[in-house]
């Protein structure tokens, strides 16, 4: 019994403590040193910031190089997937773009009449600057779903900016770096944005579920949201402009039960526009 | 370019393949997430770091591995040192049973490869909920910790052929 204690200590020790042949450093050392990163992170620092956000930079930009091959082969099943699909694909465009052709005067319309009526109740007209930026990594990992851009702080990005594929919501800016920023895309469990759902205005927060859809959240029980209702932020909190799209709610799908579908696919980002938004009073 | 120069370089490169691998998978996270299949992910450094510290610790080196951990870290948004720290426990328990085993046999390597992942990602699990209050898709966890389980066994039999030229050149 004692032998075979003693033989669980040596061997421990050996596989902990003892530097192998050709190691540099000791196995616990280098546990202990990780531990201490840890807790540096927690701290938040200023000098553990610096030194995150040089090795952010000098990472990002290698991952992209590195990722070229993948990327390369990713674009090629995308390629033949549309190929199958693009019969179907003509099809449904077609009666989409019907559709839109007579909403785009409506709309134009509504649009005018919206500011004008906006000047005369004396509320907020937003002011927008906009950047594009080039998406260098999309990283759809299990953990966490996020996207870098290559544009950094020198480029004026700031926390929070919101990013928009197209006219629609993908994700906020929640690391900049010098010339990299890291935003969290909206299908990420930790990405909560608040909504308003059209038609109705139904307040609530879109919450990511870790997929590519998201889930409304914190939503009254006696409160009922209309299947393919439309899902905008709210503006609550200012941190977005009211009224940018998100997605469409669905009741149910093939696969879930009141996801919210994102307008943007997110796995496809190639481009984005990082856009900040002042309150102007008029 | 004399053939005894074009030998070492070769030899060089085939030596530190598996190295490259581990930088190339930290920094690219090939687990063929874009086919969009529902949970299946994997973790390739994972694999190639019990691989190579139960088989030839010399050809990563724990600073190494830090390093990748760290890479890792920067690449997912994770704070810097969990993965380290993952990568560094896998390290530990392989060197473990490299202590302990007088036969290896694949099966009990393979069994004792679930046990070591369930571990280093309970620890890595526990930290980022607990210590970061990052929120985690707790089901995506475990389709990885499945098919990375499942896939060592392939991956082991590619490295044991690749060992076996290692060994027969005598590098």
């Amino acid at each position: 019994m004692a032998a075979s204690r003693d033989d669980f200590i040596i061997a421990i020790r050996s596989a902990f403590l003892k530097k192998g042949n050709k190691q540099r450093f000791s196995l616990i050392g280098l546990i202990f040193f990780s531990i201490g990163l840890l807790i540096l992170s927690k701290i938040n620092l200023p000098i553990t910031n610096y030194l995150k956000i040089t090795l952010n930079e000098i990472v990002y930009r290698t991952s992209f190089i590195v990722s070229v091959p993948e990327k390369k082969i990713q674009d090629f099943s995308d390629k033949i997937r549309d190929h199958y699909n693009i019969y179907n694909d003509y099809l449904l465009l077609k009666e989409k773009n019907k559709i839109l052709q007579s909403k785009k005067y409506e709309t134009q319309f509504l649009k005018e009449e919206n500011k004008r009526l906006k000047k005369t109740i004396n509320e907020f007209i937003y002011n927008s600057e906009e950047l594009v930026a080039k998406v260098l990594i999309d990283k759809n990992s299990p953990f966490l779903k996020s996207i870098i851009v290559n544009k950094g702080s020198k480029d004026k990005v700031r926390l929070g900016m919101a990013v928009l594929d197209d006219r629609y919501l993908v994700g906020k800016i929640v690391e900049v770096n010098y010339s990299t920023s890291r935003a969290l895309l909206v299908s990420d469990l930790n990405s909560k944005i608040p909504v308003g759902i059209e038609p109705g205005n139904i307040q609530s927060i879109l919450s990511g579920t870790g997929k590519q859809n998201g889930k409304i959240e914190y939503l009254e029980a006696d409160v009922l949201i209309k299947d393919k209702s439309i899902v905008y932020t709210s503006g609550s909190g200012g941190l977005f402009k009211p009224g940018i799209p998100v997605g469409i709610y669905h009741k149910e799908t093939e696969e879930y039960f009141e996801v919210v579908k994102f307008f943007s696919k997110l796995s496809q980002l190639t481009f984005v526009k990082l856009v900040s938004f002042e309150e102007e009073n008029n | 370019m004399s053939a005894k120069f074009r030998s070492t370089i070769g030899n060089t490169f085939l030596l530190n393949l598996p190295l490259l691998l581990l930088f190339v998978s930290v920094f690219n996270e090939f687990d063929f997430n874009y086919l969009n299949y529902q949970y299946f992910s994997f973790n390739f450094p994972y694999i190639l770091i019990f691989y190579w510290s139960l088989k030839r610790i010399e050809t990563l080196g724990y600073g190494f591995i830090f390093i990748a951990g760290m890479f890792n870290d920067s690449v997912l948004g994770f704070p810097i040192g969990i993965s380290s720290l993952t990568y560094l426990i896998i390290c530990g328990f392989a060197s473990y049973l490299r202590n302990i085993t007088l036969r290896p046999s694949l099966t009990k390597d393979w069994l004792y490869f679930l046990f070591t992942i369930l571990f280093a990602n309970s620890i890595n699990y526990f930290l980022l909920v607990l210590f970061f209050s990052i929120e985690i898709n707790y089901y995506e966890i475990l389709g990885n910790i499945i098919f990375t389980f499942l896939l060592y066994y392939i991956f082991s039999y590619i490295f044991d052929i690749y060992r076996k030229i290692l060994l027969r050149i005598k590098i």
